[in-house]
């Protein structure tokens, strides 16, 4: 169709639904190697603690803490539209947002901050 | 998506929210002086607790999971509806048994 | 005297082309007022669509530098502060030609709403006593002032990622009939709002009110439906 920039969709709120479904996304990828990396403790304590150790690079933990900050954003990105769609409707959406994006960097931050 | 499954994607989405707050306050307890296996195996070792938790976030997460994809395909890869809707199923049971594969690892074994 | 603007306006159909054409600036001037000059004065084939040109009619939507608006009620000054004008037809609807786009996918969604009134008395009976505070007919009045000018449903991604999708103004308007005392749609109206393309598919990305030239909220609209049908589907009211 017509070649043009769409510009509302530089919108808060539409970055907001575009952060919530990409995490989305990206948790439904990131869970079935989640599940295969907990299932190592089939064959005994010792599989999972050398995997375990294998994540103790810096790279690993980066990674990890980008996990965190997917994990968060999702939960609150889905809080409120939780809150759009149950509750009477409140102005403010934009700040939400923000609001919910930022609380989850600050965890991943402080998630970051300590395990290194 | 019709209602059915917009009702499992957000009552899934409700029963998930504080098991993810649950989640998130482990893995900062879990990790506060490295993580080893021995630490997680004993917190997790037969423990109806743990394993009642663990069960209910896979099978929420893996309807929950499921039905998103779905709405990803339809609107992002223009699949049909069936085709979607079978690769969504196949997803969420491949979630769901590696989920419990995972929770009888750390409960049972 | 103000200066000229370069205005640069779709020509064709699908598989046109944006051509740039000198328009005088005058003071409030509309964008329908540019397109219309342009018409006048420089290209006569030049075919949009308006009537009123006070924004009742809801008929001369464009996209107008990359956002949906009513043409007849945006001033130049306004949307164009570097002098720069880009006028195409509406996004999400097939163009017929230069400005104008086929409106029927978006009436027939009307339809698929049920967004049409079903009434309960006959003309032998009295008329229904409306009571303007009540909370249902507060509903009503926050949502009815629609014009059907097609802008939310050219501004939603939900309805370009997804043919079927009923899109802002259709379901809105099923949301002032179920709230309409009078209406006797009912349970038919919500099964037909939560199939495939219901108001379910809706991702609160809020473009329609933020866009919304008569400052209505479809988003909130749509939410009440969400809720409504949830609840008749919980009752076994309807099926999905």
């Amino acid at each position: 169709m017509i070649a043009r920039a769409i510009k509302h969709r530089g919108s808060a709120l539409w970055i907001a639904a575009l952060v919530h479904r990409l995490s989305g996304l990206a948790l439904a990828i990131f869970l079935p190697l989640h599940f295969l990396a907990l299932g190592l403790a089939i064959d005994g304590e010792a599989k999972l603690e050398s995997f375990l150790r294998w994540t103790d690079q810096p790279l690993v933990k980066f990674a990890e803490g980008g996990l965190v900050f997917l994990l968060a954003v999702h939960l609150l990105g889905g809080l409120r539209v939780l809150v759009i769609e149950n509750l009477d409707w409140h102005d403010g959406q934009k700040q939400l947002a923000t609001l919910a994006a930022a609380v989850s960097a600050i965890i991943a931050f402080i998630f970051l901050a300590r395990v290194f | 998506m019709n209602v059915r499954l917009y009702v499992w994607q957000r009552a899934t989405a409700a029963l998930i929210a504080p098991l993810v707050l649950v989640h998130i306050a482990v893995i900062f307890y879990a990790t506060r002086s490295g993580m080893t296996a021995a630490d997680i195996l004993s917190r997790t070792h037969n423990s109806i607790v743990w394993a009642s938790y663990y069960g209910l976030f896979v099978a929420a997460a893996s309807i929950h999971a499921s039905i998103g994809v779905r709405n990803v395909l339809t609107e992002w890869v223009s699949l049909h509806d069936r085709r979607a809707g079978l690769f969504a199923i196949v997803f969420g049971l491949l979630l769901a048994a590696l989920g419990v594969r995972a929770v009888y690892a750390v409960v049972l074994s | 005297m103000l200066g000229d603007l370069s205005v640069s306006l779709w020509r064709g159909g699908e598989d046109g082309r944006y051509e740039t054409y000198n328009v005088p600036q005058r003071a409030s001037q509309t964008v329908l007022d540019v397109v219309t000059f342009v018409q006048r004065h420089i290209d006569p084939t030049l075919s949009y669509r308006f009537a009123c040109r006070v924004g009742v009619c809801g008929s001369c939507a464009m996209t107008v530098n990359g956002r949906p608006r009513w043409t007849c009620r945006t001033h130049v000054a306004k949307v164009a502060g570097s002098g720069r004008l880009e006028i195409g037809p509406l996004e999400n609807l097939p163009v017929i030609k230069d400005l104008t786009t086929d409106m029927q996918p978006f009436f027939e969604k009307w339809q698929q709403a049920q967004g049409v009134f079903a009434p309960t008395k006959t003309r032998h009976d009295e008329i229904e006593q409306i009571r303007p505070d009540s909370p249902a007919r507060r509903l009503v009045d926050a949502a009815i002032e629609c014009i059907n000018c097609g802008v939310c449903y050219a501004a939603c991604d939900t309805v370009r990622w997804n043919a079927d999708y009923l899109g802002p103004a259709a379901l809105t308007r099923a949301w002032t009939l179920d709230n309409d005392e009078r209406d006797a749609g009912g349970t038919a109206r919500l099964q037909a709002v939560s199939a495939a393309g219901g108001c379910h598919a809706c991702h609160s990305h809020q473009s329609c009110q933020e866009l919304c030239p008569q400052a209505l909220n479809p988003t909130a609209a749509i939410a009440g439906l969400k809720r409504r049908t949830t609840a008749a589907y919980l009752k076994g009211e309807i099926k999905a």
